[in-house]
């Protein structure tokens, strides 16, 4: 059984402008000590179902299950979540400014964290707080332990939310966009921390990015997330070379490469707005690959024999990876299914409509 | 620290030598004869002339201004023209019964405003926020006489007439002298000035309260999984009392409107009433006197606010 076995989560806000479906139907399922990268544009969902597990979102509709060593999070009282949650799963978030409190001292915060959960005395709590400051590299711990969150850089703050994270030996770790807000430097110095703590507590990870890269470096699998659905899971290798969903492929198309000349492609348009999701796949209006069938909404679907890769995509399944044969494959595929083949998904929408 | 509190006195020193100039330059720019209504009704211009002589009040204003000065740096505010009392004397008489009336009422207000600043907060558009916000602006529009009157009416006057024990209605008696009596001659005047200033801070607290609550670090507080107690107090409430200091640090300073006409009503001879009087009757020492007693307090309360700062945000450093 799988450590987190997440199965056909929902999410529904309510907004004056109507019912805001956040996430939709997503399922997956995180094996202990692994590291699952979740990935999309802002607005995918990817926070919101995290942050749903944890019980964080408020005022919202929720469906399905979410079974923490067997036990449905999502049933669970306040009180009972309250427990589950800084000591079993523990999160750290973009902006390690933000998130910690500015008014308190660093060591007073992951001391308030720790006696939260278990019962020690201050002075234990304090000397564990240092060690764990140690632990993901801050110099001077005993000295820095009391120094407020504006003395501390951008990459140090975050070294301390992990810290206070892996404070409780926590099964599970939600990093939610941990390197978006540092330097490119500081975010490899982050992610190894990330890797040391994991090798050294077996800590499964759920990394929340909209950064292949951060993905590319310490995922084992990757869930790829579009308008609050799951469009492709699959571990790294084959995300990275034989990807199915033509979102995937325009996101990794979209990676600026070092070693050639070549010109980015950035994916056109942008994504729906949940409030108004187009009819059939969500991707339509932006996949330079539509079909008369993705009016029909593609389930996902497994695209190998083993059941492992799944995507949401009508393409034939032996079409994968970014090669040119398989571009002339999938262009031929859309043709035939009277897409055109051609161009971005938009224009054809447009010429059939007109 | 040091460094900060000389410079801040000393500028509040500079503000309240300005004001006496002001006072003094207001007083003798207004039609204003004082000799005359001392000497009374029927007085010679002779009389007038000797009781103007008397006062100082024929010398040049400079000159006159000069002489104030001079006493006060030897710590004398002079005497009242109509009572030949000292004035630090009638201020320090007076002063206690206002001090209570500030202290008493400054606790309740801000317990009722920040309360309910809270609870709506927790549950913004809910029936309890509706209903506390109406609750506060309903006071918050009210004048200050309207809501005393009525406060005596309905605790004083109906209970009386009806025969059920009742609050006093006027008067103060010293806390040192019987502290029961002081509490109860009291409750009246600090019920009404918390109901006035309350709805302030709820507004304030509400306003503030949501902005904090909706940061980074309070969702951080509920993933490490503190109770919502703790992370709406601990962790919101500390971030959302910076504006209240400060609301509270200015309401302190500019209480007195507030005091002349609740001491008025209450019938309390306290600072208040003793402006109100001493300008009536152009008692120009007595002025200056509750003048610089009030402009103190301001920059006290200002100089206090500023330290508050400090401790309730280790950012803000006082050098």
């Amino acid at each position: 059984m799988s450590l987190l076995e997440v199965s056909d989560l929902s999410v529904t806000f309510s907004t004056p402008d109507g019912l805001l479906e956040a996430v939709r139907g997503l399922s997956f399922s995180l094996e202990a000590g692994k590291t699952l990268g979740i990935v999309g544009e802002s607005g995918s969902g990817k926070s919101v179902a995290t942050q749903t597990i944890m019980g964080l979102t408020q005022n919202v509709r929720i469906t399905g299950t979410a079974l923490f060593e067997g036990v449905d999070l999502l049933t669970l009282s306040r009180s009972e979540l309250r427990k589950v949650r800084g000591s079993q799963i523990a999160m750290i978030f973009q902006d390690p400014l933000s998130s910690l409190h500015p008014f308190y001292r660093v060591g007073w915060q992951i001391v308030e964290m720790i006696r939260e959960h278990e019962d020690v005395s201050k002075d234990a709590a304090r000397a564990r707080a240092i060690d764990l400051l140690r632990s993901v590299g801050i110099s001077q711990p005993d000295v820095r332990i009391d120094n407020y969150p504006y003395q501390f850089s951008g990459g140090m703050r975050q070294r301390a939310m992990i810290a206070m994270a892996m404070a409780l030996n926590p099964k599970i770790l939600i990093a939610d966009e941990p390197t978006t807000a540092l330097d490119v430097t500081v975010q490899a110095q982050v992610l190894e921390v990330m890797e040391r703590m994991q090798q050294e507590f077996g800590t499964a990870i759920i990394l929340i990015t909209h950064d292949l890269g951060v993905v590319a470096d310490i995922a084992d699998d990757v869930l790829v997330m579009y308008a609050g659905r799951a469009v492709e899971t699959a571990d790294r290798r084959t995300t990275f070379y034989e990807q199915h969903h033509p979102y995937t492929k325009g996101l990794l198309e979209s990676l600026p490469a070092i070693d050639t000349d070549e010109r980015l492609k950035p994916i056109t348009g942008s994504p729906p707005s949940l409030l108004r999701l187009p009819a059939g796949c969500s991707f339509r209006p932006r996949c330079p690959y539509v079909m008369d069938r993705c009016a029909e909404e593609p389930p996902l679907r497994p695209i190998d024999d083993a059941g492992l890769h799944r995507s949401a995509c009508w393409l034939p399944t032996d079409v994968t990876g970014t090669g040119e044969a398989a571009e002339r494959r999938r262009r031929e595929a859309s043709e035939a299914g009277s897409g055109t083949g051609v161009g971005s998904g938009i224009d054809a929408l447009r010429r059939r409509e007109a | 620290m040091a460094r900060f509190l000389v410079r801040r006195i000393s500028l509040g020193v500079v503000v309240l030598w300005i004001i006496t100039i002001l006072v003094f330059v207001m007083f003798f720019v207004a039609p204003n004869d004082v000799a005359h209504r001392i000497a009374g009704r029927n007085a010679t211009p002779a009389t007038v002339a000797v009781v103007r002589h008397t006062l100082g009040l024929d010398k040049p204003v400079t000159t006159q201004y000069w002489h104030f000065l001079i006493r006060l740096l030897h710590g004398n505010l002079g005497q009242s023209y109509f009572t030949q009392q000292s004035v630090s004397s009638l201020l320090s008489s007076r002063l206690p019964a206002t001090l209570s009336i500030m202290a008493g009422a400054a606790v309740i207000w801000m317990l009722l405003g920040v309360t309910n600043g809270v609870i709506s907060a927790i549950r913004p558009r809910s029936l309890a926020d509706r209903g506390l916000t109406s609750f506060a602006l309903f006071f918050y529009s009210l004048p200050t006489f309207v809501l005393g009157l009525a406060m005596l009416n309905i605790f004083f006057y109906q209970l009386h007439t009806h025969g059920i024990p009742n609050l006093p209605g006027s008067g103060y008696v010293p806390l040192t002298q019987d502290p029961y009596q002081w509490f109860v001659h009291m409750i009246l005047p600090w019920i009404t000035l918390a109901l006035l200033l309350a709805a302030t801070y709820t507004r304030l607290t509400r306003n503030s309260m949501l902005d904090v609550l909706s940061e980074d670090y309070i969702r951080t507080a509920r993933s490490k999984g503190l109770g919502e107690g703790r992370v709406v107090m601990r962790h919101g409430l500390r971030s959302a009392l910076t504006p209240i200091v400060t609301q509270f640090g200015i309401d302190l300073g500019t209480l007195v409107g507030n005091l002349v006409v609740t001491e008025k009503v209450f019938g309390i001879s306290g600072v208040g009433a003793l402006a109100v009087d001493s300008i009536t009757n152009g008692d120009l020492p007595v002025i200056i006197g509750v003048v610089i007693v009030a402009s103190a307090a301001v920059v006290v309360m200002n100089i206090i606010v500023d330290i508050a700062y400090a401790v309730l945000d280790p950012r803000v450093r006082l050098n």
